[in-house]
């Protein structure tokens, strides 16, 4: 159509060149000169020759009308169902995505709250250990405490008792060596109970 | 068909390839029905054959497809919002239609569909008559409000309403001329560079450097017949998208 050229057509290039590069579809000049050179055929400018309309309207309709059936009922559905499933495959694997964020927000929650009570258990724990560790040493030096002073007591009680023996002793001692002296070398005769009593109220 | 080969009408021709005549109208299938039906069916079966795998991640042919469906439902949700996605069908199909018959017409020997008025006309008369037809069906009478633009004054109404109608009217005129002028023009005009390039380069050496220059041009105009035929494939379904929100929303 474009660049069907022959060797022989230097005349007719030239001469039908010029007019319709100017004005193309503005055609008198064009339509007349055409008229002119078309030969056997129709004495019209062929994009606007009558000849073919029928033929024209007719294959047009049968093939832009089977075209459009096509489109509408095959072509436009498909195309159409791709896109929306595309859509949709986006709209899920977002969905998706945000669960699963949510879901690791979540487990991220629970982990702190975890680790808090964690702490917070560790603390008690070690709380407890300390203040049993307090009550056992004071249980042990209260005992240890009781068990000396029971001791000193005792010892207390010892040191009375031999106070109080050795006292008694003295008493006969002095009962005795009164007695002796009386009798021995002051020579009178006096009985061992008035001496014993002469001691005691000395002594009191 | 055409004698002359830097003819740059020639291009248009249409001739039958399979004679048809039924009821003494000429249907045959011409070179045009043929590069409709390859138009058909080369984007019909890119569709199928680049979404064959359902990908979730889409290849490349795969992107292209839902690159062009969600930039054409888009285009469909601006223009005429949520309710003018029940056209979304109709729009993509003239889109699409549109822009591979303007890209085909791009090859070297191929025939451009589009540059044909009556085919523009039809499409542009599809459009009109499913806003006219569904407008009506859903909106009753009330939908020729469409004529009638709110918070003008009652002294110019008539005469508003008179300019509103006549735009109307003019719509399929302009979206179909708007389409084939431009593949038309392009297409010729690309023509004729590429025929002086033949020309000059059978007037000798002189004639072959100066061949240089429609040559350079001609590969540029390609270039911009490609991005002309994106275009007005898309200024196609903008303007049908605006004008289907006629259809869905009367009232403006």
């Amino acid at each position: 159509m474009l660049f069907d050229m022959a060797a022989h057509a230097q005349e007719h290039g030239a001469s039908t060149g010029t007019d319709p590069s100017l004005f193309p579809e503005e055609g008198p000049q064009t339509q007349s000169e055409v008229g002119a050179h078309a030969e056997g055929g129709h004495n019209a400018f062929p994009p606007m020759d009558p000849t073919y309309f029928p033929s024209q309207l007719l294959w047009l309709a049968v093939t832009f009308g089977v075209f459009y059936w096509v489109l509408k009922n095959v072509l436009v559905p498909r195309v159409g169902g791709i896109l929306e499933n595309r859509r949709d495959r986006i709209a899920i694997d977002l969905e998706a995505a945000e669960r699963a964020k949510q879901e690791a927000d979540e487990a991220e929650a629970a982990y702190q709250q975890e680790l808090t009570e964690a702490r917070d258990r560790a603390h008690a724990i070690a709380q407890d250990a300390r203040n049993e560790a307090r009550r056992e040493g004071d249980a042990q030096r209260s005992k240890l405490e009781a068990e000396l002073d029971g001791r000193l007591d005792e010892a207390r009680e010892r040191i009375a008792l031999a106070k109080s023996n050795a006292m008694n002793e003295m008493d006969g001692l002095a009962t005795d060596v009164a007695e002796t002296i009386l009798r021995d070398v002051v020579k009178i005769d006096v009985s061992r109970d008035e001496v014993a009593s002469a001691v005691a109220e000395t002594r009191r | 068909m055409a004698t002359n080969p830097t003819d740059p009408i020639h291009q248009f021709d249409v001739f039958p390839l399979v004679p048809i005549q039924i009821g003494g109208l000429d249907f045959s299938f011409t070179n045009s029905s043929l590069f409709m039906l390859a138009t058909a069916g080369l984007s019909a079966g890119f569709i199928y054959y680049s979404t064959r795998g359902r990908g979730l991640v889409p290849g490349r042919l795969q992107s292209m497809t839902e690159l062009t469906y969600e930039f054409t439902a888009n285009m469909l949700r601006e223009a005429a919002g949520t309710a003018g996605m029940r056209f979304f069908p109709f729009v993509f199909s003239i889109f699409t239609f549109v822009l591979v018959a303007n890209l085909i017409g791009m090859f070297p020997y191929f025939f451009t569909v589009t540059s044909h008025i009556i085919v523009t006309f039809a499409l542009a008369m599809v459009v009109m008559s499913v806003v006219v037809g569904y407008g009506i069906a859903k909106h009753g009478g009330s939908w020729f409000k469409v004529f009638i633009p709110s918070g003008v004054p009652a002294a110019i109404l008539p005469f508003v309403v008179l300019i509103e109608i006549i735009s109307f009217l003019s719509r399929p005129v302009s979206l179909s001329v708007r389409l084939f002028a431009n593949m038309l023009a392009g297409h010729i005009t690309l023509k004729v560079f590429a025929g002086f390039v033949v020309t000059l380069s059978s007037l000798g050496a002189v004639g072959v450097i100066g061949s240089i220059l429609p040559l350079l041009m001609a590969v540029a105009i390609t270039a911009l017949e490609f991005l002309v035929a994106f275009l007005q494939a898309y200024v196609f379904a903008v303007l049908t998208c605006m004008y289907l929100n006629d259809a869905v929303h009367p009232h403006h």
